[in-house]
């Protein structure tokens, strides 16, 4: 599960009103991969992105580095930080750990980089 | 990347080992694949550099496909954890590093909130024996895809017409857009979609309807 990801994804438990940011534990298989650098996409993207929730998660990982609370102003022509986002964005990837609904508690695996959403019939 | 060697990779993607009925699950054709992955980067520019997500993944043959016509990152969502394990694997072979897979019931994802972070949606949703998939064209492109299906020896059919072109303000719209219209006249018209027949689709059906951007790319060619 790439951080890009995990940016999107809410908890639907019933009742559950704030559901997000899911926060990450037990990350016990954490990988940095390479991927190709694109700093349009990256650009695009960072518009889209909860900011804080994105930092918050990089921070649980450990691989927060220097990423700033707040983004930079124009950030577009700033390829350093582009890099920086680009690296947790796309390629730190949780490949064992769970996600845990903030409110409610209720834990979703993330198995072989693959979180798994889904809820048992009385929780939807 | 030429639309032929695309199909070739396709080609050795893996599929579903042993297809689930109740999921509905049916390989998409490398062929159709390809031409539709190729058509929505050539003639919309929607794949290169763009947050796509592909619903009901499967195997992922769609996501690796647009990841190779570099796409920022695909993000896989299927329901079925064997599916899944195969599109990792497939993801692993082909050392693809622009995709993501989360395990789901659309059904309960916030349509719209996905709606507003994805740049394109990819869905092969297979309703018929033969293989078929849905696909949005605007109206003025619709003759230069006629062109591409005769010469792709793929049968097109136009199962609904846009009442209106969208201007790009419509993007985010609340209100019903023309492609929810498209979509019921699509279920409307062709009564083969029976809801006890094809529970899967109608569930993805349902999760389009929710959606309300128009950058929403169903691909729909029926191959003989």
């Amino acid at each position: 599960m790439k951080l890009l990801t995990h940016n999107m994804l809410t908890s639907h438990v019933k009742g559950v009103t704030k559901g997000y940011p899911l926060l990450i534990k037990q990350a016990t298989e954490v990988k940095v991969n390479e991927v190709d650098f694109n700093p349009q996409f990256v650009t695009r993207m960072i518009p889209k992105l909860e900011w804080s929730a994105l930092v918050h998660a990089a921070e649980e990982l450990g691989q927060r580095q220097d990423l700033p609370d707040e983004l930079v102003p124009e950030y577009e022509n700033n390829e350093e930080f582009l890099k920086k986002v680009h690296r947790v964005l796309l390629e730190v990837e949780v490949i064992e750990g769970c996600l845990r609904c903030p409110e409610s508690g209720r834990e979703f695996p993330i198995s072989r980089g693959i979180p798994n959403m889904l809820l048992n019939e009385d929780e939807v | 990347m030429k639309l032929k060697e695309l199909e070739s990779w396709l080609q050795q993607v893996d599929a579903f080992e042993e297809p689930k009925i109740l999921l509905e699950q049916y390989p998409t054709s490398p062929h159709i694949s390809a031409c539709m992955l190729y058509t929505i980067q050539n003639t919309f520019n929607d794949i290169e550099g763009k947050l796509v997500a592909d619903l009901g993944c499967g195997c992922g043959v769609l996501s690796i496909g647009a990841a190779m016509l570099a796409a920022g990152l695909c993000v896989g969502f299927d329901i079925d954890n064997d599916a899944l394990d195969i599109f990792r694997r497939n993801a692993e072979e082909f050392e693809i590093s622009n995709v993501d897979l989360v395990q789901c019931d659309l059904a309960s994802l916030e349509a719209e909130a996905y709606a507003k972070k994805f740049d394109t949606f990819l869905w092969a949703a297979i309703t018929m024996a033969k293989t078929a998939v849905y696909s949005l064209h605007k109206t003025t492109t619709r003759e230069h895809i006629q062109k591409k299906a005769n010469d792709w020896g793929v049968k097109m059919e136009v199962i609904a017409e846009l009442r209106y072109d969208l201007p790009a303000s419509y993007k985010f719209h609340k209100k019903k857009s023309p492609l929810l219209n498209l979509i019921k006249g699509s279920v409307e018209r062709k009564p083969f979609l029976d809801e006890k027949k094809h529970p899967a689709v109608i569930k993805l059906q349902l999760f389009f309807e929710k959606l309300v951007s128009w950058k929403i790319v169903i691909p729909k060619v029926v191959l003989e």
